[in-house]
C-alpha cells in the first residue's frame, strides 16, 4: 500500500469517527456530536491524528451532501447491467476519481443468495466489471480501479425474501 | 455469588460445551417403505475398562439412516445374546428380523479393544459373516462404522460408506453481527466435527483430494480470493494460487495428480487444469461468458463445469485435452455445480425449478433429470463414494443445515447443527490408509 492511499484511510476513518454518530442530523451538529464522544470514548489514541486530519472538510468524498458519499449501486435478479438511476451516482465517483488521479478505489461485486455460490462468485464479478468499465468509460484511469468480487457471501441483508435479496445484489465502491 | 452456584454456572458450562459436540444431529424426514427389518443387540462389555461408546448403537444408528435398514427397538428384544452360543433364533422369529448382530467388546492392552461381532441369517438360522478388529478408545467410533460397513455390504451387495467423512462451512454472527467463519470435518454420522480452519472472512468450495488426505478451499483472507492446499491430519497448508480476479471452485483429478479451478486473472472466469507437482497451468476453456465449477468424471476424461454461454448457466463437458465443450443439460434454465457419481453415468447438480433451487441427479445414459429435494434454497449437491446418497445444503427452521438423500429419492435425512448455519458440504471419498 503506497502513502498517499495510506493518507487518504486515515482520512477516511477520521472522517468515519467524526461523522459516524451523526445519524441523519445536519452535518455541523454530527461533527460536534461524533467529535465529543471519541473524546470521552477512549478511541483518544485514534483521534490523535484527527486534528492533523481536519482538512478533511476539503474532500467532497466524505461531504453527505455530496453524491460521493453514496457508494451502493443495485442491480436487477441475474443481471448484471447498471441501472438508469445510478447513472449520476457513478458519474460524479468518475469525475471525482479524474480529477484525483491519486485515489485508487476498489469495487466489490455482490450476489444475493439464490443459486449456486462459485457461480455467483462470478456474477458478483461480472457487477464489479460492469461498474469498472463505466468508470473507464467515463475518463478514469483503469490503474486506480480494482474489482473483488464476494458473491453471495457477505450480505448486506440476512433475510430470506425479495426485500433481502434486492439489497444483497450490489455493487460497493470502497475507497 | 457462593460457591454452590458458581458450581451450578460450571455445570451449565460444560453441558452447554457437550450439547455444542453434539453437533450434527441426523433426523429422518422420509421413510422407506421395505427397509431391511434387522436387530442389533447392545454390545456386551468384557473387563473392567468401559468403551467410550456402545459399538452396537452405532451400528445400529448408521444402518437405520440408510433407510435401507429398519433396525428393531433394543426394548422389543426377547433376548440381549451377545456370543453365538447364547443365540437361539426363534426369539428373533417371533419379532420378525431377517437378520441379527451380536457382538462384545474387550479389552486388548492399555488403551485397545478387541471388537467381536456376528452377523446371522435369522431364518435359515446361520452365521452369515463374523469378523473380530483391534481397535483403540478414540478409533472406537471408526470400528463401529467399519462393522456397518461390513453388513451394508454383506446384506446389499454395494460397499458402504460409514466410515467416511464430511467437510462443510459453518457461519456464526455474534450479537454484534461480526461473522466467523469455520471449515469443519467430521464423520459422515456428524459426530467428531473439528474445525480445521478458522477466519473472519469467507471460506469456500472444501473439496477432498481423491486419498482424503488434503482438502482444497478457497479463503478470502486478506480481503483477496486464494486457493489453498491443505493436510487435513497435520493441518499443514499451502497457498496454491492467488491471481488477480477469482481463484475459486477447485476440484481434483481422481489421480490426485492435478487441480481443475477457475481464475478470472484473463479478465473473466475460466476454468484452467494445474499439474500440482509442476504447478503449471493451462487454460482449458477460454469464453466471454462465465465459466466455473469444474468436475472431473471418475475416469478423469472429461470435466462438467458451469456455464452461461448459451444465456442461463447450464453444464457443459469438455474433453481434458480441450477442444470444443459440448452442452449437457438442456431441461430448466439454471443448472450448476454439477459432479459425478463414482459410476460415471449419474450426475448430481442445482437446477431451478418453478423458482425454486433443487437438487437434481441427471442420468447421463438417457437424459433424464430427477428432482430429489423439496427446499427453495438447496445448494452444494455431493455423491457418498458408494452413490448411495447426496449430501446437499438447505434451509429449515431459518438455518442453514445439511441434508441427505439417497439417490431413488425415496429416503431423505436432514442434519442438523446447533448453532449458526451449515453449507457446502462436501463427502469424502474412501480413506486411504498409509502402511497399515
Amino acid at each position: 500500500m503506497n502513502t498517499t492511499r495510506l493518507a487518504w484511510l486515515a482520512i477516511a476513518a477520521a472522517a468515519l469517527i467524526l461523522t459516524g454518530c451523526s445519524g441523519t442530523g445536519t452535518r455541523d451538529d454530527g461533527g460536534a456530536a461524533g467529535g465529543a464522544q471519541v473524546v470521552e470514548g477512549g478511541a483518544g489514541a485514534q483521534t490523535a491524528g484527527v486534528g492533523g486530519a481536519g482538512a478533511w472538510t476539503g474532500s467532497p468524498l466524505d461531504d453527505p451532501n455530496s453524491m460521493l458519499s453514496t457508494r451502493k449501486v443495485y442491480f436487477d435478479f441475474d443481471q448484471s447491467e447498471i441501472l438508469p438511476e445510478y447513472v449520476p451516482v457513478l458519474r460524479a465517483h468518475a469525475e471525482y476519481l479524474s480529477a484525483n488521479r491519486l485515489v485508487n478505489v476498489t469495487i466489490e461485486g455482490h450476489c444475493d443468495e439464490r443459486g449456486s455460490r462459485e457461480y455467483n462468485i462470478g456474477l458478483g464479478e461480472r457487477r464489479a466489471s460492469a461498474v469498472q468499465r463505466f468508470l473507464e468509460a467515463e475518463g478514469v484511469d483503469s490503474a486506480q480501479i480494482s474489482t473483488l468480487s464476494y458473491g453471495e457471501e457477505r450480505p448486506e441483508a440476512l433475510g430470506h425474501d425479495e426485500s433481502a435479496w434486492s439489497q444483497n445484489r450490489r455493487g460497493v465502491l470502497v475507497y | 455469588m457462593n460457591l454452590q452456584k458458581l458450581f451450578s454456572v460450571l455445570l451449565v458450562m460444560l453441558l452447554s460445551t457437550q450439547l455444542a459436540r453434539a453437533d450434527l444431529t441426523i433426523e429422518i424426514t422420509k421413510g422407506l417403505e421395505g427397509a431391511l427389518p434387522i436387530a442389533i443387540v447392545p454390545f456386551a462389555q468384557l473387563g473392567e475398562q468401559a468403551p467410550p461408546h456402545n459399538v452396537g448403537d452405532i451400528v445400529s444408528a448408521d444402518l437405520a439412516r440408510s433407510g435401507r435398514f429398519k433396525p428393531l427397538p433394543v426394548g422389543d428384544m426377547l433376548a440381549r445374546p451377545s456370543r453365538g452360543d447364547q443365540v437361539d433364533f426363534r426369539d428373533w422369529r417371533a419379532v420378525n428380523v431377517e437378520n441379527l448382530v451380536i457382538g462384545e467388546v474387550e479389552p486388548n492392552g492399555p488403551g485397545g479393544f478387541l471388537v467381536k461381532f456376528r452377523l446371522y441369517d435369522v431364518f435359515r438360522g446361520e452365521q452369515i459373516t463374523g469378523f473380530s478388529i483391534p481397535t483403540t478408545a478414540s478409533d472406537l467410533r471408526a470400528t463401529a462404522h467399519q462393522i456397518a460397513d461390513i453388513i451394508y455390504e454383506t446384506l446389499t451387495g454395494q460397499p458402504g460408506a460409514f466410515n467416511t467423512r464430511i467437510a462443510y462451512i459453518t457461519s456464526i454472527r455474534d450479537q454484534q453481527g461480526a461473522e466467523k467463519i469455520h471449515l469443519k470435518v467430521a464423520d459422515a454420522d456428524g459426530y467428531n466435527p473439528q474445525t480445521i480452519v478458522s477466519s473472519d472472512d469467507p471460506l469456500m468450495s472444501p473439496a477432498w483430494s481423491p486419498d482424503g488426505r488434503k482438502i482444497a478451499y478457497v479463503s478470502f483472507e486478506k480481503s483477496k480470493p486464494s486457493i489453498w492446499v491443505q493436510e487435513v491430519f497435520t493441518g499443514r497448508r499451502e497457498k496454491l494460487t492467488s491471481f488477480k480476479g477469482i481463484n475459486g471452485a477447485p476440484a481434483w483429478s481422481p489421480d490426485g495428480q492435478q487441480l481443475a479451478l477457475t481464475l478470472s486473472k484473463d479478465g473473466n472466469p475460466d476454468i484452467f487444469v494445474m499439474d500440482l507437482r509442476r504447478r503449471s497451468l493451462r487454460p482449458l476453456t477460454r469464453h466471454w461468458a462465465i465459466d466455473t465449477e469444474p468436475a472431473w468424471s471418475p475416469d478423469g476424461k472429461h470435466i462438467v463445469f458451469t456455464s452461461d454461454r448459451g444465456g442461463q448457466p447450464q453444464i457443459y463437458r469438455v474433453s481434458v485435452s480441450g477442444g470444443e465443450p459440448e452442452r449437457v443439460t438442456f431441461e430448466g434454465k439454471y443448472n450448476a455445480r454439477a459432479s459425478y457419481a463414482a459410476d460415471g453415468r449419474y450426475l448430481t447438480m442445482v437446477t431451478r425449478v418453478n423458482g425454486a433451487y433443487r437438487i437434481g441427479s441427471l442420468d447421463t445414459a438417457n437424459g433424464d433429470l430427477r428432482i430429489l429435494s423439496s427446499g427453495s434454497l438447496d445448494e452444494s449437491p455431493s455423491f457418498a463414494p458408494n452413490g448411495s446418497m447426496i449430501i446437499y445444503a438447505t434451509r429449515a427452521n431459518g438455518k442453514g443445515v445439511l441434508a441427505a438423500v439417497s439417490t431413488d429419492g425415496r429416503v431423505r435425512q436432514r442434519l442438523a447443527l446447533q448453532a449458526g448455519d451449515v453449507r457446502e458440504p462436501a463427502w469424502s471419498p474412501y480413506y486411504q490408509q498409509q502402511g497399515k
